[in-house]
């Protein structure tokens, strides 16, 4: 009953009170007013709006886009031409097309068919990508445009109109928890006053509310009716990306009224804790301000991609000086020996071409005009750079595109990604840095958000003079959770299982025997908190116990700072049928401080504009008694001021400013009679920063009336300037009346590290990443975070950079740049002595940051960063972060992840190599900018660790085979041309060479791509510092370039001079038949085939049905190729005819020379790994041997079916993330 | 039924769900010093053996061979070969003797060999039309024949460089006063035969008027039958090569001496080109082909060779299999 009514009353509260006075600080000025008026009209500021007309928006010059959205880069129409001009902006494709246009003009050694389908095969896939990709953003369009609001219509009724209709001029109601479709100026709202409340978090990452405020005169339009007669005139600026900024005026009813951003509703944000608003659409569609403000990220490109175009580039020259030597070579036949052959019957070529002028002048065969042997020279080279086009991997591309498409899909799979708390999964947003997150050498991370979950706990507190709340530090709950992970089941354990087991029981027994010690008293640490943002367990404050404590008026006050002195407000739960009430803040910290206040019996139940309201828990008569505080100021927190305080007179008329702030700046403003507790409570406050809590302390002072009466004067004078200094004075104002308090007390609150965190870091560390953590944090904080979350350990030397004080706060530059300087030189000494064996963590504060990274500083402390395994920055701008990621990026040339969550982070996701977002509570903007998402911090390894070396394996090797194989193949073209006088003839069918790159050799590389594992993923999380391939660029150093290259050289020989020596001159088969052209040609052609898709299975480490399908399929498939070319009739299968079954095929030798030509081309790689393997192991070979061993192992161990068990929980995942889709 | 429907869905998704895992069973073949060995040594234990095999085989086929296009020239005109090989008016017989020097079993394949004769040129292997050859003159389109395409106006079937320079010497053997009887039938792949050259096509102006390049036609024989022109037209691949003339189905004793009768007509003196006449007997290989057995051989061996030096190497330098501390990381702590 009671609870019944008091939701009633709450009912009545009128939202809109709350922030109200927030807002009042930083009215329009006057000036600001004018401003804005002068430059209406003013080109950039010409717009005008018809409200509630919006078919005087029809014609021109008010015609303004509708209200649909499209984010696509193509439409119908425009698809084909430029997704064709993107296809052919690369070099490669850009050469085939010349090829094909050759083709046409029978410049061309082969039929035109055999250049344009593997070129329309190549662009098309690539096309159908771009396709695919591009109809997902309609869709995704499309869902935006369809979303539906309340639209007044002509006739006066409000019915639901979709979005892509709305029109500019339209008035509309949105209502509640509803994002507003287009930036609407606001006309009223359900409260009286014309406020609602904003959520801008898609905008800015800011979760906390924002207030807009209408004007006054269309406060009367809150209800349908009120606008039959309403009409106005907006005269604004044009659309801009300016989202903080908005200039124009309202013309009603004759008068002219300013407006500014406060009565600007933007899209993307979101009506909250307001039943519904009425407002006008003022930028519909693309002119709104989040559009305009949308950038595309900048594309990035991955680092084997960069060093893939020099490989072209290498392939082009080696094709053009091929070509040189083949024109120059039939220039040298033609000048010198073609004369003679009669049988070409060339011109000039008198000895047979005789009387019959008219025949001579008809064949003009300018490839082969002894007159004119430049001219020849010049049409040889341009048909030989097609001829040798086989050089250049055509299929590169598309395979690469292919794959990483493949591989995407592969990562956003994963289960071991996936979040079941906020039903995300990994999400990877741009498919072209896959193989980059293999090579990635420094790790740049935010804290809030990304390493903790930006979610505060009370943790405890020590009121006047005494410590509450736990024991055990977050270094100790660190280190334990850390032995946790030792034993995740399904991760390989080696022979220690039995020991990580033992000592797993040991820690379990050993905090089971603490809290049984410590029974009664205070923690019990392995319980979940039940409270969300509490985590205080102590019986002495807890269940109304403090009333027995010795100090209760000051503990009593203590809580009142606690439930008083915020910006929060109450919001009441429906779903919880209890007493307790939710709150909503600015910060997370205040949001703790009110649910812990209410869980020590301080209820902080509603407020008003000046009203707040308590339900205090009486010790004098043991009941709860509801008590009203009047609200006389608020002085807000500014990260300059560092505290916070509200003035409040209680219901018997006393004034008290409740002050809570940095305990710095509170201990200096403390009264001679407030240092009671000073001493202690400075203990406590330095073990709860050692612990890695956020500290605050709390004051209090009472105020003589009086007193009041002429500060609160001074105050509303300075609040009610104009100018610059009104800052100044109002700071001034607050000062006076801050002062002489009285300490109560401090509170320390956890900022909770996400899951997992600690370990993630560890192994990324043992994968040899250097690890950056850049934090606004202040200094003390981030070392402990640093030591939770182990970035910093015990063992690693630690460097702390700072500007000194004095320099400081004389602002002397050059002092400081010398004193860092030195402090730096002194550091890398040090680490230089040290040698390699120890390990380094480097601490470095924002002001020093600034300094260090000037330029003359800049390189010693890079050089000295880099150095170190861990280097934290505190107190960064965000500025300062992308900053750094991009000096890291120069300085190294290594590659840099930057991870991040909020909007402050958007930069540094922007500078680094590859920008990670962590798609959790704050928004969309740092995810949006980022090419990963994750829900997890924790995920990143696996990321990395997995999916990144994994990915750069894979790639790197098919790069690799790519250029072997097209070498291989490409080259025997240009040894049988020394055999036919560089005259272009080709030893293979078209349609052979057609299929080559197309269907007989792109499997296996795609199947290699997308499911090569040197290592499983277990063994791989097992050890990390496998990872160091990537950064060591191992796979793709230049040496192996060159050296696939050079088998590919020798392969192409053998092939060739294998088949020349066997099959010619003498007969090949028992009824002494000879090998002419044709089978010759296919011959060679199936021992090219075999050696490509041999050599790519001793590529393959990790054979699934998959593999061996494309392999060996891709072999038969030759033959089945050949088998159908050949059934073909002859003039559609030329030489190939019957070639199969008639020629070739019952020749014992054709298959003899197979088997050999295989065997031997791959002898020299086969003999290579075999001497590497042997005696010159990578890591990844030891690891492989080792994984075979516990195969072998498993076989015997039950923990087989342990595994099959994981297995087993995690496809029931699988399945119930894949359901709710289908 | 629906339970096995469910069941063959859960697979297919159990199948699925280990693809997008990337956990799919999979063979993941190490390569151990065993497996080494036993490669090598397998790969000498079959290589050698065939190549020996083939080695045999290659040397039981008896092959002789006879330069003529110098000797065939008389000695007075041997200052100026061309003018002689393109003067109609001398006659070109030849006579050569071929010794047998051991028993060739019949068949016995008769060849001509030509070297430093670009038969693979483009534009002399382009030169032809297929369809003409299967179709005769119905077919029209024959720009692909150029220069060899008409004369005085009319068609030229077949047409073409390659048809046009059709070789033209004419051998006959005689043993021991008789002559040997060459069959001249079945040189050519049936199929060409059969698909590709028409039976009712004849030769129609070729080699007339002015145009005369080679051998010339019978036009009354359709092309499908002139075996002559069907191996000639079947390009080779190098510059040097043989084609088959016919085989002698008689066996030849050892010592036999074999006088060959043939015309010269054939103009190589102009390129420089040789001519050879080639007799070989055939086995399974084909004709005399000693290179792949010795590369047999060698391959074969060299792996021998190798499975040795590596299984002392392993001996000596002996690397325990998956030992961790040979993973830099831990050999780094090793050390220090």
């Amino acid at each position: 009953m009671a609870a019944a009514t008091s939701r009633r009353r709450k009912e009545k509260i009128r939202w809109s009170k709350l922030y109200s006075f927030a807002s009042c600080f930083r009215p329009l000025t006057s000036e600001e007013r004018l401003a804005g008026r002068e430059v209406i009209g003013q080109p950039g500021f010409s717009r005008a709006v018809f409200c509630n007309e919006p078919h005087l928006h029809d014609r021109k010059p008010y015609k303004y886009p509708c209200n649909n959205i499209s984010t696509t880069k193509y439409n119908v129409l425009s698809f084909l031409p430029r997704a064709l001009f993107e296809q052919f902006r690369r070099v490669a494709n850009f050469y085939f097309l010349l090829a094909a246009v050759f083709s046409l003009l029978s410049l061309a050694p082969f039929s035109r068919a055999s250049l344009i389908a593997p070129l329309v095969f190549v662009v098309g896939i690539s096309m159908l990508k771009e396709a695919v990709e591009d109809w997902h953003r309609f869709l995704q369009d499309l869902d935006v445009n369809n979303q539906t609001v309340k639209t007044r219509l002509s006739d006066g009724v409000f019915v639901d109109k979709s979005w892509k209709e709305l029109r500019v001029g339209d008035v509309v109601k949105v209502y509640k928890d509803e994002y507003f479709p287009s930036d609407l100026l606001l006309l009223s709202s359900s409260y009286e006053d014309g406020v609602c409340y904003v959520e801008t978090m898609n905008l800015d990452g800011e979760t906390n509310l924002k207030i807009k405020r209408c004007l006054e005169v269309s406060l009367c339009l809150n209800e349908d009716a009120e606008f039959n007669k309403f009409e106005a005139t907006v005269h604004c600026e044009d659309p801009n990306p300016n989202l903080y900024t908005f200039v124009g005026n309202l013309e009603f009813e004759k008068k002219s009224y300013p407006l500014s951003p406060s009565q600007l509703l933007l899209r993307d944000s979101k009506l909250r804790n307001t039943d519904y608003i009425y407002g006008v659409v003022i930028f519909s569609g693309h002119d709104t301000k989040a559009v305009r403000n949308s950038t595309r990220s900048p594309s990035k490109r991955s680092r084997i991609e960069r060093k893939m175009d020099h490989i072209i580039y290498i392939l082009f020259s080696m094709l053009v000086l091929l070509s040189l030597v083949s024109s120059i070579g039939s220039s040298q036949f033609l000048s010198h020996d073609m004369d003679d052959w009669w049988y070409l019957q060339l011109q000039g070529n008198n000895k047979f071409l005789n009387l019959d002028g008219s025949n001579s002048k008809k064949d003009d065969d300018d490839f082969f005009d002894p007159s004119k042997p430049e001219k020849s020279a010049g049409l040889q080279f341009i048909r030989s750079l097609i001829l040798y086009g086989y050089l250049i991997p055509i299929s590169l591309y598309v395979s690469i595109e292919v794959v990483k498409v493949l591989q995407t899909m592969l990562i956003n799979k994963d289960i071991e990604l996936y979040d079941e708390a906020t039903c995300k999964s990994v999400q990877a947003r741009t498919s072209n840095l896959n193989e980059e997150l293999g090579q990635v050498d420094m790790i740049l991370s935010d804290k809030t958000g990304t390493l903790t979950c930006n979610q505060m706990e009370f943790r405890k507190c020590s009121i006047a003079g005494i410590s509450y709340g736990g024991d055990i530090t977050d270094v100790d709950l660190a280190a334990s959770m850390r032995m946790n992970a030792d034993f995740e089941p399904f991760e390989y354990s080696m022979d220690r299982t039995d020991r990580a087991t033992q000592s797993f029981e040991l820690f379990e027994f050993s905090v089971y025997g603490f809290s049984a010690q410590n029974g009664n008293a205070r923690l019990s640490k392995t319980e979940e908190p039940v409270i969300k943002g509490f985590n205080f367990r102590d019986d002495r404050l807890m269940n109304k116990n403090w009333i027995h404590g010795t100090n209760l008026s000051d503990i009593t006050m203590f809580f009142r700072v606690l439930a008083l002195c915020h910006t929060g407000i109450p919001i009441e739960d429906d779903y919880h049928k209890t007493d307790k009430l939710s709150y909503e803040a600015e910060s997370p910290e205040e949001v703790s401080f009110l649910i812990a206040s209410q869980e020590f019996g301080f209820q902080f139940c509603r407020r008003t504009q000046s009203l707040m309201v308590l339900k205090e828990f009486d010790p004098s008569c043991m009941k709860e008694v509801e008590r009203e505080y009047k609200l006389l100021n608020l002085l807000e927190f500014s990260s300059s001021r560092k505290r916070m305080s509200v003035i409040v007179s209680n219901e018997d008329g006393q004034i008290l400013l409740l002050c809570k702030g940095a305990d710095s700046i509170i201990f200096d403003r403390l009264s001679d009679n407030g240092r009671t507790y000073k001493q202690e409570t400075a203990l406590h406050l330095l073990s709860y920063a050692e612990d890695g809590l956020r500290t605050l302390a709390f004051a209090y002072r009472e105020i003589e009336a009086a007193e009041y009466e002429s500060w609160n004067t001074k105050f509303t004078q300075a609040k009610a300037t104009i100018g610059p200094e009104r800052e100044e004075l109002l700071e001034q104002g607050s000062e006076m009346i801050e002062n002489n308090l009285i300490l109560l007390g401090v509170v320390a609150v956890e900022d909770k590290l996400q899951e997992g965190v600690p370990e993630c870091i560890d192994k990324l560390a043992q994968a040899g990443l250097k690890i950056w953590l850049l934090t606004g944090d202040k200094r003390e904080t981030a070392i402990n975070i640093g030591f939770a979350c182990s970035l910093l350990r015990p063992d690693m030397m630690q460097f702390h950079l700072s500007s000194s004080r004095e320099a400081e706060s004389n602002n002397e530059v050059k002092a400081m740049e010398e004193d860092i300087l030195q402090q730096i030189q002194s550091s890398y000494k040090l680490l230089c002595e040290e040698g390699k064996e120890a390990q380094f963590g480097l601490v470095i504060d924002g002001k020093a940051l600034e300094i260090a990274l000037s330029g003359d500083v800049k390189d010693e402390f890079l050089q000295l960063a880099v150095n170190c395994a861990s280097v934290i920055c505190c107190r960064v701008s965000p500025k300062q972060k992308a900053l750094i990621t991009r000096l890291v990026k120069q300085y190294t040339g290594r590659t840099t992840l930057a991870i991040g969550d909020g909007a402050n982070d958007v930069g540094m996701i922007q500078e680094a190599d590859i920008g990670v977002g962590i798609s959790g509570m704050e928004g969309m903007q740092a995810v949006m900018a980022s090419d990963f998402s994750l829900p997890q911090f924790r995920f990143l390894e696996k990321l990395l660790v997995v999916h990144g070396h994994w990915c750069y394996q894979r790639i790197s090797k098919m790069v690799l085979y790519f250029v072997y194989k097209n070498v291989a193949f490409g080259l025997t073209l240009f040894y049988y041309e020394l055999y036919t006088s560089f005259s272009g003839e080709v030893l293979y069918d078209d349609w052979y060479m057609t299929m080559f790159n197309v269907i007989l050799t792109s499997l296996p590389v795609i199947a290699l791509g997308v499911l090569e594992q040197d290592v499983s993923s277990d063994i791989c999380l097992q050890f990390p510092a496998l990872y160091q391939q990537g950064p060591r660029n191992i796979h793709f150093s230049w040496s192996r370039i060159v050296g696939w290259m050079l088998n590919g050289v020798v392969t192409s020989l053998v092939i060739f001079l294998a088949n020349i020596y066997i099959l010619s001159p003498t007969a090949w088969q028992q009824n002494g038949f000879v090998a002419d052209i044709g089978s010759l040609g296919t011959i060679t052609y199936t021992c090219i085939i075999w050696t490509v898709n041999c050599q790519i299975a001793l590529i393959t480490s990790h054979f699934t049905w998959i593999q061996h399908l494309s392999i060996w399929g891709s072999i038969l498939s030759w033959y089945i190729f050949l088998l159908v070319y050949g059934a073909l009739p002859p003039n559609l299968s030329g030489n190939a005819f019957h070639v199969l079954i008639e020629v070739i095929g019952p020749a014992p030798l054709y298959w003899m020379i197979t088997v050999l030509v295989v065997i031997v081309s791959l002898l020299p790689y086969f003999i290579h790994i075999v001497i590497q393997r042997s005696f010159y192991p990578m890591d990844d070979h030891i690891i492989q041997e080792m994984e075979k061993c516990f195969e072998k192992d498993d076989v015997r161990d039950d923990r087989m079916s342990f595994s099959q068990q994981m297995q087993q929980k995690k496809l029931s995942i699988y399945r119930s993330v894949t359901k709710p889709h289908k | 039924m629906t339970d096995t429907n469910r069941e063959r869905r859960r697979t297919r998704e159990t199948a699925f769900y280990l693809f997008t895992q990337q956990s799919l069973p999979a063979c993941k073949p190490v390569l151990t010093p065993g497996w080494v060995i036993t490669i090598f040594l397998c790969m000498g234990l079959i290589f050698i053996p065939v190549g020996l095999v083939t080695l045999r085989a290659s040397h039981s086929v008896v092959e002789i061979v006879d330069r003529y296009d110098i000797e065939c020239v008389p000695e007075p005109f041997r200052i100026d070969k061309i003018s002689y090989i393109q003067d109609d008016s001398i006659p070109k017989n030849c006579s050569r003797f071929m010794k047998v020097h051991k028993y060739m079993k019949a068949p016995i394949y008769i060849y001509y060999q030509l070297d430093n004769y670009y038969q693979n040129h483009r534009r002399y292997v382009k030169s032809r039309s297929d369809k003409q050859l299967l179709h005769g003159r119905k077919y029209h389109d024959t720009s692909s024949c150029q220069p060899v395409e008409l004369n005085d106006g009319q068609p030229i079937v077949p047409c073409g460089l390659i048809a046009w320079s059709l070789f033209n010497d004419s051998f006959t053997f005689i043993r021991e006063r008789a002559e040997l009887k060459v069959n001249r039938k079945n040189i050519a792949w049936k199929s060409d035969r059969d698909h590709k050259f028409g039976k009712s096509v004849r030769p129609f102006n070729f080699q007339n008027g002015t145009l005369i390049g080679g051998g010339k036609l019978n036009p009354k024989i359709p092309l499908s039958d002139q075996e002559d022109l069907i191996v000639w037209m079947r390009t080779s691949a190098l510059p040097s090569f043989r084609k088959l003339y016919g085989r002698i189905e008689e066996d030849l004793d050892a010592d036999d001496v074999i006088v060959v009768n043939l015309i010269n007509n054939y103009n190589t003196y102009s390129f420089g080109g040789k001519k050879k006449l080639v007799l070989s007997t055939s086995n399974w290989l084909g004709g005399k082909n000693d290179f792949l057995g010795h590369a047999c051989v060698v391959i074969g061996s060299s792996s021998l060779i190798l499975a040795i030096v590596f299984t002392l190497l392993h001996l000596k330098y002996r690397r325990p299999y998956g030992d961790t501390s040979y993973l830099p990381w831990n050999r780094k702590s090793l050390s220090g």
